[in-house]
């Protein structure tokens, strides 16, 4: 909370950056606290990582200071505080933290719970329900991940053509920081398939690994100067590595549909339900992994290319 | 006044709510704004997770020995929509850059500004021909 205030009251946009990841990372140890352990791995990856690279690659862009405020703050802040009250009112009523008999414990979820480990065969509740049960949910977030890409990727630019220039600047000077970031980068690669496979037993699957995975390459090219990243994974690459991650998740849909089943039932991958389950989430966490790493990646590309143009 | 523990979550998400909404009505760099989304943004992914908790729960993944789980639904929605976050910010962050590349500023005043002297020369243009020049 103070960290938020801070963050407002700051104009130096970097120091205001830089504690919206400190704020993710805290919200991450606040998910671990409320058992959720899925999220909170995610919130760690996504909020203080990336985004931050994001926010940060955008700001050499646009310029780092913010010019004073020029209006009054006390009408907003009467409209906000208003709102707050009333917000504020409302979970006077709102079940108890941690409250079993809360409406949300009532529909869907004991039915996860006491079915998914039998009819999905995995111990990772979230995964089950993420890849079979919400199949539909997790493709129609997989197109948006697609989309908002690609969109990016038509406001900036493609660059699919001409050579990567490779540049030097100054962190390329910093041989303690090369060495570290060389013995790191595998590392970081090597965690992220884990978390791709064994997303089914522990915490993890194809968001999370996508996204651990394209930091992987997002340091390299930070570390390594521009266009080293480029010439290991070539941007030109990255949208038909997303469409494909797309296309393996329907692929898997519309092969279930040919075998007789429903769109993204999983039990006609297989004789075996339970091992047709199986093999359905890992492909569709497979096509997830490779959608958001190449999104990721292609995001980044985008931002951090537009610099050296301009 | 035992139910104060048991909502204070919901009040640190109203207040985190609060101050990305502030950030967002209040400020006029376009950046800071993205920055105040994000706060109302993870406000709404901690107000899920509370609702999902469960005392006594663990984390939902199967094990023997251990019969109380936390929620997962809320849990497969947040973890989608914070990957799904991170896409909309790029989408937002590149229109920023190119309203900077088209405008020469990210501040909301100077650009309402730009606007309206664009639009008022393009009038005085238009009042000239007798037609409007678009």
């Amino acid at each position: 909370m103070l960290i938020a205030i801070a963050a407002i009251r700051m104009r130096d946009l970097f120091g205001v950056v830089i504690l919206f990841g400190v704020y993710s990372l805290l919200t991450a140890v606040l998910f671990m606290d409320l058992d959720a352990v899925d999220v909170a791995f995610t919130e760690a990856a996504v909020g203080a990582g990336v985004t931050t690279v994001l926010l940060l690659s955008s700001l050499r862009l646009t310029g780092r200071w913010e010019a004073p405020p020029k209006h009054n703050p006390l009408f907003s802040l009467l409209v906000v505080g208003v709102t707050g009250a009333a917000l504020v009112y409302a979970t006077l009523d709102a079940p108890l933290l941690g409250d079993p008999t809360a409406p949300v414990h009532k529909h869907v979820a004991p039915r996860y719970l006491q079915e998914a480990a039998g009819e999905v065969g995995m111990p990772n509740i979230v995964t089950a329900v993420l890849a079979s049960y919400r199949g539909y949910d997790t493709f129609g977030e997989t197109l948006v991940v697609f989309t908002a890409g690609l969109a990016v990727l038509l406001l900036l630019g493609f660059q699919e053509k001409g050579n990567p220039r490779i540049e030097t600047s100054a962190i390329q000077e910093q041989v303690v920081l090369k060495v570290v970031v060389k013995l790191l980068i595998p590392l970081i690669l090597l965690y992220a398939l884990y978390v791709q496979f064994h997303g089914d037993f522990g915490a993890g699957g194809g968001f999370q690994a996508g996204v651990i995975f394209a930091t992987g390459f997002i340091l390299y090219d930070m570390v390594f100067g521009a266009g080293n990243a480029r010439s290991v994974m070539p941007a030109a690459w990255l949208p038909r590595l997303a469409a494909l991650g797309v296309l393996i998740y329907g692929g898997v849909g519309v092969y279930s549909m040919l075998a007789g089943k429903a769109f993204l039932d999983y039990s006609a991958l297989s004789s075996d339900p339970v091992h047709g389950q199986h093999l359905g989430v890992l492909l569709v966490e497979l096509g997830v992994g490779i959608t958001v790493f190449s999104i990721v990646l292609a995001i980044f590309y985008a931002l951090s290319g537009r610099r050296r143009q301009s | 006044m035992n139910e104060i523990p048991g909502l204070f979550n919901y009040w640190v998400v109203v207040f985190l709510m609060m101050a990305g909404f502030y950030v967002v009505i209040s400020q006029g760099n376009l950046v800071k704004k993205l920055v105040g989304l994000g706060l109302f943004q993870a406000s709404v992914f901690i107000l899920y997770i509370t609702m999902g908790n469960l005392s006594g729960g663990q984390a939902p993944i199967v094990t023997e020995g251990i019969f109380i789980y936390s929620n997962p639904l809320p849990h497969v929605l947040i973890l989608t929509a914070i990957v799904v976050g991170v896409a909309t910010t790029a989408v937002g962050l590149a229109l920023i850059i190119r309203i900077h590349e088209a405008y020469g500023s990210v501040e909301e005043d100077e650009i309402h500004a730009l606007d309206t002297a664009d639009d008022e020369a393009r009038l005085k243009e238009g009042a000239g021909r007798g037609e409007s020049s678009e």
